[in-house]
């Protein structure tokens, strides 16, 4: 039995809450049979708010990211994003929610290698069921300094690059949460501080609400708020 | 960016897999096609060169024989039958009508046939130049003899005896041309049509070589039975067969073995031993058949097993399109597309491959333009072949999609 409760959010409301509710979690339960992994009884993220998930391997914050992500389903509990039921939802609503509202950067930089930068965000339009837009994605590419690269295979481009193009995939359908699970984690120091103030700075431009998951000490000062799954 | 640009992208990045499994596909769909060609064309041209004809009465022998030379004229006769015993089964009630041939010579590779008009009323010929043979020595040749040998109206040649080309010519007699037929996709196409008496001359010639005084020119005499029936003959005279019509369908029952017990005769079914023609060669076209099927059940596993492994190495990528809002059903579907492309590139490829190949073979053999057998002609069982290649691509790709449609993108995602 591995259970623990958080500790900085609770149903009291923290300081940090402003009025614009946006992530609202409540008596999440996630476990495997006896076994309970993640077990959250409130939380709450407001619009534009940073939040950094602090915890070892196997803390259970991917999971968390992934529950909030619609990526997977909790025991109990519901996840609200805005108005949004996110676990009331059809499998395939949810899909598509997600395609449309959340923006999601993993630790390794995970492009289609068949496709080019510029199509990896077509993809991403097409898949959301967004309209594909060329001028947007290059506007995206242009913001993270990719755009001499939007006609390369994702293969030719430098990790750091790689990781540049998830970022802007995930920004490009303007999304209202960015999650991050260890985006800097095969990055050295300069380069993990460079993307944290990048994902800061992009989600401060389109008022996304910016939740990163990671146990890198580096990162840690860059965020006021931050929620810490220890044992 | 849409599915099949998606599925594309990723067939283009594994070329030599791709080109593998297209070549597979291609080679059993190109396969099967040649047979389908093949059996069709032979199945039509034979039925049609055959129809109007109930049974062919010749010397005795090989039935099968008997209609290939008489009916096709691809065999050797099986011999000659006597003109009076000819004319004595004419006279029974259940014959309708009778049109004798008589064969045995060529010019250039070209049967040489003596018969009467009523050969060419049987294929509904019609004259494209000049006019039907009515004296002796007089002939009308096929559309496909007049532009493969060059000949016109006019010319005149020696007639070879036998059925293929050698030197020995019957050089005291010439035929002189009077008519072409039109094209008629019919045997008549290959064939120099004259009267019977006019094949009797050239051989009397043969064997009375040394009474005849040179230089004798012969006046043109008017054939004795050249628009129906059978000619007046002496009682050696023989002719090679007969194609008889019934009057009603008691003739089949009775004729035949009138015929083949009473007299030096024998009478052959041409439905009969064009059936089985057909069904000896089937255990052949069976076999080859099963063969190709085997190439495409190999190329579906080929196909599968790609998928399968390649899906693999994507269940990321799955994984990362089922975040971007990809629903289930859509990657499901996208695996699918990518099967489905692969095979439908194998079908195109074994369409195009099947034709040339037959083309290839028909100008190859001389015998398959004499039967008419192309390769460019399109029949609609080919399009069941590429209802086949899409149907293969889609079984083949089913439990890779399924995979693709079960992946569970939190688990996948959180191995990293």
């Amino acid at each position: 039995m591995q259970g623990f409760n958080t500790q900085p959010v609770s149903k009291s409301r923290p300081g940090w809450l402003i009025f614009a509710l946006m992530i609202q979690i409540d008596d999440l339960h996630f476990g495997y049979a006896e076994q309970q992994i993640l077990s959250i009884p409130h939380m709450e993220v407001d619009e534009a708010g940073h939040l950094l998930i602090l915890g070892s391997s196997g803390s259970g914050k991917t999971t968390l990211l992934h529950i909030l992500g619609g990526l997977l389903s909790p025991k109990q509990g519901t996840v609200k994003i805005g108005e949004t039921d996110l676990y009331g939802l059809s499998g395939t609503q949810r899909d598509r929610y997600r395609g449309q509202n959340i923006g999601l950067i993993f630790q390794k930089a995970h492009l289609i290698s068949a496709l080019t930068v510029m199509e990896n965000l077509l993809l991403a339009q097409y898949l959301s069921g967004t309209a594909q837009d060329k001028g947007r994605a290059m506007e995206v590419l242009n913001e993270l300094n990719l755009g001499d690269k939007h006609n390369k295979k994702v293969r030719r481009l430098s990790q750091g690059e790689q990781q540049r193009v998830t970022i802007a995939r995930a920004l490009l359908n303007a999304p209202r949460l960015i999650l991050a699970d260890e985006p800097t984690a095969s990055l050295d120091d300069a380069n993990a501080q460079v993307v944290i103030d990048m994902l800061k700075a992009q989600a401060k431009k389109y008022r996304a609400a910016l939740i990163i998951a990671t146990h890198d000490q580096r990162v840690k000062d860059s965020f006021e708020l931050q929620l810490n799954l220890t044992h | 960016m849409n599915l099949i640009k998606l599925s594309w992208s990723y067939i283009k990045d594994k070329p030599l897999n791709t080109v593998l499994n297209v070549l597979l596909m291609s080679l059993g769909i190109a396969i099967i096609l040649v047979l389908i060609l093949l059996s069709t064309q032979l199945d039509e041209k034979l039925s049609k060169d055959k129809r109007g004809i109930d049974l062919v009465v010749g010397a005795k022998g090989s039935p099968l024989q008997l209609i290939l030379a008489n009916v096709y004229h691809i065999d050797f006769p099986t011999g000659n039958i006597k003109l009076n015993e000819a004319k004595a089964l004419m006279r029974n009630r259940l014959i309708k009508s009778a049109i004798p041939l008589a064969t045995g010579d060529n010019y250039r590779g070209f049967r040489i046939v003596g018969t009467n008009h009523d050969y060419v009323k049987l294929y509904e010929a019609a004259v494209a130049e000049g006019e039907l043979w009515k004296n002796n020595l007089e002939v009308t040749i096929g559309s496909k003899v007049a532009l493969r040998l060059g000949l016109k109206i006019g010319d005149e040649f020696f007639g070879a005896h036998g059925m293929t080309v050698s030197d020995m010519e019957h050089d005291e007699a010439s035929y002189r041309v009077v008519g072409i037929l039109e094209a008629g996709n019919s045997v008549l196409d290959n064939l120099i049509l004259t009267n019977i008496e006019s094949v009797w001359l050239v051989h009397e010639h043969e064997e009375e070589d040394h009474e005849h005084e040179e230089g004798h020119e012969e006046e043109p005499e008017l054939g004795s039975a050249y628009e129906t029936g059978l000619p007046v003959g002496d009682e050696d005279a023989e002719i090679t067969s007969m194609l008889l019509q019934f009057r009603s369908p008691m003739g089949a029952v009775q004729l035949p073995r009138q015929i083949n017990s009473n007299t030096n005769m024998q009478a052959a079914s041409p439905a009969f031993e064009t059936q089985r023609l057909f069904s000896l060669l089937g255990i052949g076209v069976n076999m080859i058949r099963s063969f190709a099927y085997i190439i495409i059940v190999i190329a579906g596993l080929s196909i599968f097993i790609s998928l399968y492994n390649a899906l693999k190495d994507r269940k990321y990528d799955l994984a990362i399109m089922r975040s971007l809002g990809a629903s289930r059903g859509r990657l499901f579907v996208h695996v699918i597309l990518e099967g489905i492309i692969i095979t439908t590139f194998g079908g195109l490829l074994g369409f195009v491959l099947g034709h040339g190949l037959m083309e290839m073979l028909a100008s190859y053999y001389e015998k398959s333009e004499e039967v008419g057998i192309s390769g460019l002609v399109f029949v609609n069982q080919e399009l069941i072949v590429l209802v086949l290649s899409i149907g293969v691509g889609i079984v083949s790709a089913l439990i890779p999609a399924l995979n693709a449609y079960r992946t569970d993108i939190s688990k996948v995602l959180a191995q990293d």
